[in-house]
Formats: structure tokens, sequence, C-alpha cells
């Protein structure tokens, strides 16, 4: 048993240190660094840094276009991108569509879309929720009717994460309606954002933020040969698009970035006259944290290791999910905790690159009680930690 | 990376697995534990002769030389079977300070005994208001004539009763919590003026309150450099904890494959109890623990021959969340079980014990998560 990555492995490292101090534009490195708001554009800039490297597609095979790394420097990259500052990768294109196109997709479709992922032609956006389905995403109601050879689309997705920049987004709908079971009869469909009928509206979460959308369908005219695969086996590739948004779960790099900044600003903070690292019952709260991490990281690379000796990793994948979304969660929360009563100023404009303003509390402080709240989420999306559970104790454990 | 075991090591995990399945049924288990001695000379002879009380040491006292990861495949598998013998207190504690401490002739006579099943050790070390800080040492040695007079009270020592030789710490210079100034001592269990009293644990362990009314060692009961002992005492504790992350890491799996058997299998309300989500979801948080733990024990085996700095984090990260996930896992096996949970007669109520007591061990959860955040700080 050696725990030490390879010389390789930390040959890696420093090149991709070097890529980031290179190629991270500074602008957007101080926007992460101090929790400030990123706009299209900042994560345009820094996906074209990937995408020139030939980083962008880390999960793809070479013949597409990917950098052929296998799961631990995946692991390094992202670890090293958090530590740096780089804003995360926007998985809609090429982690989570792109995945299915090369699986299920036919030549022509491979042939056009995947560069345009590459070359951040093409912004995609995901259409999977509902307001009525939430975690039971098979009981989705937006409709596909096959007219000649176009598919005529009617119904609304919801929670459609940075939609209001997307140039397209893929969906399953319904085309089935009697199918037996809720499963069957659904396809998965390639949707111009532009299509006269779409309609992006923003929701505007508990924290202020316009992160995610509702998208209306009403009466939208996609040609049939956008849809991937076979008609009423959808169901098939979101069930292995979902694989592929869980690995990377685990949010380990992000989390150790987080974790960091926790602990400068309790080095920061004071507490009866002494610095709130310092107070026995605080410390501990992060020493648990930070073992839990330890723990979970671990856990990752033991999964790791499973899948770069061909094991594919069955109930861990869930496991991951949970305890990288709750330890995540447990850092914001110590974080909003750190700052006392600064948590309850709302600075919303303090976010804004350019804010000229005299910000109230430390200048650390704006972000965090928002960034509590945003976190929330982790535990709901992507099958929330309850479904995560469920198939855990039926496949792991067999109840 | 490579989470692998080596060939070596898998012969050994396929040894005592084996030793444990085949001769330490839960009946015969029980037997022992509430034995007199706490333990049995003929299991403790079936692990000498398979070579497993040498596992730690060189290869000239009939050992492996090996480390940590062993140290974590012996208790794992001790774990499962719930095994009671006074490996930790004769083998890694007691020989580990030879091993580190002790002179040739020290080594030649006592490791190769202990090796071959024939002493036992017992590490005299805790007292009464020492709680679970390491280098806090009362009891006193002074020098007499050409040994040493040694007085005080040791605590909670694992196998004392049991043990042929004690090794008691005792202080020689400096304040009663000063890392510098502790001694070690060899003492006989028939020495004059030494008091043993052992008492059985609630976890079927063996443990023994000792009084030292002015017990006289000669010079040849020394054990390295009188006052320069504690980094010894650090590291064996070290090993000790390795080992003990393995063996709640043991029991845990047990325990957990024990309460999913039994979800599926007791019916109320016209259905297994294995439908209920909530019940499955408290399972779930069970296996989730010991896959936490699993993580911990792993990396506290592996960074054992580390620089201090390096393997005290591991290791004191390891003790914390470890004593949070057995209890976790001790305290729903308990519930999930319902009633007959509760009971003397079922196994599982065993292993539930065994994963809390691990925690009152070498510093409970919240000794190690105050130690980890000073070690934190002095990396940082």
């Amino acid at each position: 048993m050696d725990l030490n990555f390879t010389p390789e492995e930390l040959a890696f490292r420093e090149e991709v240190r070097t890529f980031l101090k290179s190629k991270l534009p500074d602008d957007i490195r101080a926007k992460i660094k101090g929790g400030k708001r990123l706009v299209k554009d900042d994560y345009f800039r820094w996906h074209k840094a990937l995408s020139e490297q030939g980083w962008l597609g880390s999960n793809w095979p070479t013949e597409y276009g990917g950098p052929g790394w296998d799961p631990v420097r995946k692991h390094i990259f992202e670890e090293e991108c958090y530590a740096y500052g780089a804003p995360r990768i926007l998985p809609f294109g090429v982690n989570m569509v792109a995945p299915v196109i090369m699986k299920f997709g036919n030549q022509a479709q491979k042939d056009y879309y995947l560069p345009r992922i590459l070359d951040l032609t093409d912004w995609w956006c995901q259409g999977y929720s509902e307001p009525g389905s939430g975690s039971d995403l098979a009981s989705l109601r937006t409709s596909a009717v096959r007219e000649g050879d176009h598919y005529i689309i009617n119904g609304q997705k919801t929670w459609t994460t940075l939609g209001q920049h997307a140039d397209m987004i893929f969906c399953l709908v319904r085309t089935n309606p009697d199918a037996a079971k809720p499963q069957e009869g659904i396809s998965f469909i390639l949707v111009d954002m532009n299509t006269p009928g779409v309609t992006v509206r923003p929701i505007i979460l508990l924290e202020g933020e316009h992160e995610v959308n509702e998208v209306w369908f009403d009466n939208v005219k996609v040609p049939a040969e956008n849809l991937v695969g076979e008609e009423n086996k959808g169901w098939t590739y979101a069930k292995y698009l979902l694989t592929h948004e869980r690995t990377g779960i685990a949010n380990v790099g992000s989390s150790k970035a987080a974790l960091l900044h926790l602990k400068a600003i309790a080095r920061d903070q004071v507490k009866n006259g002494r610095p709130l690292i310092e107070d026995p019952l605080f410390r501990n709260r992060i020493a648990k944290v930070e073992i839990d991490l330890m723990a979970h990281e671990m856990t990752n690379l033991r999964v790791l290791a499973e899948v770069q000796s061909g094991g594919a990793p069955g109930l861990e994948s869930s496991i991951l999910k949970i305890r990288g979304t709750e330890i995540r969660q447990e850092i914001t929360d110590l974080a909003r905790r750190a700052i006392g009563p600064y948590a309850m100023p709302f600075q919303s404009e303090a976010l804004d690159e350019g804010f000229n303003g005299e910000p109230v509390g430390p200048d650390y402080a704006a972000p965090i009680a928002q960034q509590y709240f945003n976190m929330r989420k982790l535990s709901i999306y992507g099958g929330s930690n309850e479904i995560q559970k469920n198939i855990i104790a039926k496949a792991g454990l067999g109840l | 990376m490579d989470f692998s075991l080596s060939e070596e090591q898998r012969m050994l995990k396929d040894t005592v697995e084996r030793l444990v399945r085949e001769t330490y049924d839960f009946e015969k288990r029980q037997k022992i534990a509430a034995s007199e001695e706490g333990f049995s000379r003929d299991v403790w002879g079936q692990l000498a002769e398979l070579g497993m009380l040498g596992v730690p040491f060189a290869e000239e006292f009939g050992g492996l030389g090996s480390g940590g990861v062993d140290l974590m495949i012996l208790g794992e598998a001790m774990g499962r079977g719930l095994v009671v013998e006074p490996y930790l207190s004769t083998v890694v504690l007691g020989g580990g300070l030879i091993d580190l401490l002790g002179s040739a002739e020290q080594k030649e006579s006592l490791l190769n005994a202990v090796v071959g099943g024939e002493t036992l050790l017992a590490f005299a070390h805790g007292e009464p208001d020492s709680r679970y800080e390491p280098a806090h040492v009362r009891c006193k040695a002074e020098k007499t004539g050409g040994g040493w007079t040694l007085t005080g009270r040791k605590s909670v020592v694992l196998n004392g009763a049991a043990a042929d030789q004690l090794i008691v710490s005792a202080r020689i210079s400096g304040g009663h919590d000063d890392e510098d100034g502790i001694g070690l001592f060899l003492v006989g269990k028939d020495a004059a003026n030494l008091k043993v009293h052992g008492t059985p644990g609630i976890d079927g362990t063996h443990v023994a309150e000792i009084a030292l009314d002015g017990v006289e060692v000669g010079a040849d009961a020394v054990l390295g450099t009188p006052g320069a002992c504690f980094a010894a005492i650090e590291e064996v504790m070290a090993r000790a904890i390795v080992m003990l992350a393995g063996e709640a890491v043991g029991a845990m799996e047990v325990a957990v494959e024990t309460t999913v058997e039994y979800l599926k299998t007791r019916k109320q309300f016209g259905k297994a109890l294995s439908q209920f989500q909530v019940l499955q979801h408290r399972a779930v948080d069970m296996r989730i623990s010991l896959e936490q733990a699993k993580s911990l024990a792993v990396l506290a085996a592996a960074r054992l021959g580390e620089p201090r700095a390096v393997r005290e984090m591991a290791i004191s990260a390891a003790k914390a969340g470890i004593g949070q996930h057995a209890r976790i896992v001790g305290e729903l096996a308990i519930q999930l079980h319902g009633g007959i949970g509760m009971t003397w007669e079922v196994p599982v109520a065993h292993y539930a014990k065994r994963l809390v007591m691990i925690d009152h061990l070498f510093g409970d959860t919240d000794h190690h998560l105050e130690r980890f955040a000073a070690l934190s700080d002095a990396a940082a």
C-alpha cells in the first residue's frame, strides 16, 4: 500500500499549476477568491483557455479530443483548479450531453455537436426536471409529438441552471403517453434555444441570485434528426448521463479550498479578544469537518483506484455524493457562523465587479451567508441525498 | 497511489482470518471473555505457532518487520471475531516499547519470549487523573542504591493482571505533565509492594488497577534512557491506534452485516423491517460510517512510518473520526435490532459494546479532535 502520488502524477500536478498561473485570467481568479459574482464572459474566457490547452473535455476519450487522463489525473486537475481559484467547469455540454452523444448519438450528431462543444460554439443547458416531477424524474410530462419530419414539443422544464446563457438544451420528453411504465415512452432530444416557442424565465433563488430558470415549450417545432438514439428509449440514456454527472460529485477540491478559506476567516475573526480559531468549541468544529474531509478524500481516492484498475463504482458513488455534499455544506455553515453578526447584512451589489461602495463588515463577509443558502441545493440536486440513500439501501445493502 | 495489499499482506490476512473464523466462534469467545484470565492460553499458543505474535518485529526475532498495514489487517480480523487475546498489551504496546528502547539483552530475552507466546506484557501508563493525556505521569521513580523505587498508582491497564511483566511509566524529573522526565521500568508480577487488582471490562476485555507502594527494581529493569521515553510512548500508542482502528472496522463490518440481515428477516406490521424506508436509511448511515472509518484506518496505517508530524495528524484524525463512526454503528445496531439488541444473548450487542469502548482507549474523540486541531495549527 502506498498513498503517495507517483513521480509522473506529481509532474502532472506541476504542469497543471504552471498552466493555471499563466492561463487563468487574474480578474477571474480575484472574483473567485473574493466570492464575487461571475458573468457569462468569465466562464467563457476560462473555458476557452481550457479548450485551447486541449483540457476542456477532461472526461472525453482522445478520439474525440479528450486529453486521455486517468481518474487520478482528473482528480489532481480538479483539486489544483479549485486550490488556485478557477471557476468550476460547467458540466452541461462537456460532461453531460457529450457522453450521451458519443455513446448513443449517430455519426452526424457526433460530427456536428462534439466539436462545437469543445470550441465553445454552443453553450448547453439541461432540460430534465419539471415542476411536478422532482426526484421522481420518470413522471415528467413535457410531450413531443411526431409530425412528419418534426417533433412538436409542449410543456415546461425547471431548475435549468444558467439556461439564460445557453444556445442549446437537451431534454427528456414523453413520446408515448400510453406506455405501461412511466420510465417507458420517454425520448432524449436536442433543442435549439432560439426556436420559436421557447421561453426562458428566471427563477430567483432564496439568496437573491439568478442561477436557474424555467423553460417553457409552446408548440416548439424540432427537426426529427435532433432525436438522440431511439424513440422511447430516452430513460436509458438519461440514466447513463446521471452516472456521468455523479463522477466528480465528491467535491474534494472545492471543499479543500473552502476549508482553507474558513480557517483564514477564523484566524481573522476575534472572540473574547482572541482569534476565533483558538476558541475550543469552534476549533473542534473545524477539526471535525477537516477529519471528515480527510476520510472523504481517502474514500474518493480508493474509489478512483478501483476505477483505475477496471472496477466500476457501485454504491460508492452514492456515498461520495452524500458525504461530499454534507461536508461542503458543513464548511459553508461554519463560515457563516464564523463571521457572526456580519452574516446578517444583505449586500448583493458588493458581489459585482467594480463595486465601489463601502462594504459592511470585513471584506470577505458579503458572500458568506448567500453561499450558505445557495449550498443548500447540494443535498437536493443530482438525485437528493435521500434518493441516494434509497439507491445504497437497494443496490448496496440489498434491502 | 496504490491501495492493494502485497502478497505477504494477503497471506497474513488469510492466515489470521482463518484462525479467527475456525477457532473463535461467538460462544467460545464468550467463554474466554468470562474466564478468570480473560483470554485463552490455547488460542495464544496458536497465534504464536502461526507467527502472529512476531508480526511487528524484526526478522531476527521471528517477525515480519512490518508496519501499519499489517497491524490494521490483524486488527480487522480480530475485530470481526471480537477477539479478546492480549495482543495490544503484549505485542503492540509492551513488545513495541522493548523493540524501540530495549538493550540487546532485553530484546534477546523478552522479545523472543513474547514472540514465542511464553511471556505476557502490560503497559502500566494511565493514572487515575491522567484521563487521556499521554505525558501526564505522577507515579514517581527514585534512584535508590543501584536501582530504582517506584511509587504511585496506575489505572485501567490492559490485561494488567495476566501479565508476567509490567512496563511502568514513572516520573524522574519535571512537572506532572511534562513530556521530558518520564522513565520506563520493567516490573515482575511478583514484585514486593506491588498490588494488582484485575477487573473485567464491559466489552469482554480485561483491565487492572495497580498500586506501587515503594516497588524496588534493579538497574537492569530500566528501559531506554530514563527521562527520555516519551517519543517511544507516543509511537507505540500510534501503533496501537492503528490496530484499534482496524479492529473497529472489522467489528463495524460485522455489525452492519448482522443488522442488514436482521432487517431482512424480522417482520413487523405484516412486512419485513427492510421495507420501511426510515430503517433503510439508518442502515445506510451505518454503511456510510463504515466506509469513512475504513478510509481513516487506511490513512493512519499508511502514514505510520512517516515522520512524526505527518504520522500523528493521521493518527488523531483516525481516532477522532472512528470514535464517532463506531458510536453511530454501535448505537444504530442496537436500535435497529429493537428489544433483542438490548440482550446479552445476541452477538451484535457485544459488537456494539466493543465499538463504543474503543473510544475510551488511547484518547477519545474530544481528546483527538483537540489534538488534531493543535497539530493542524502547527502544520499551517
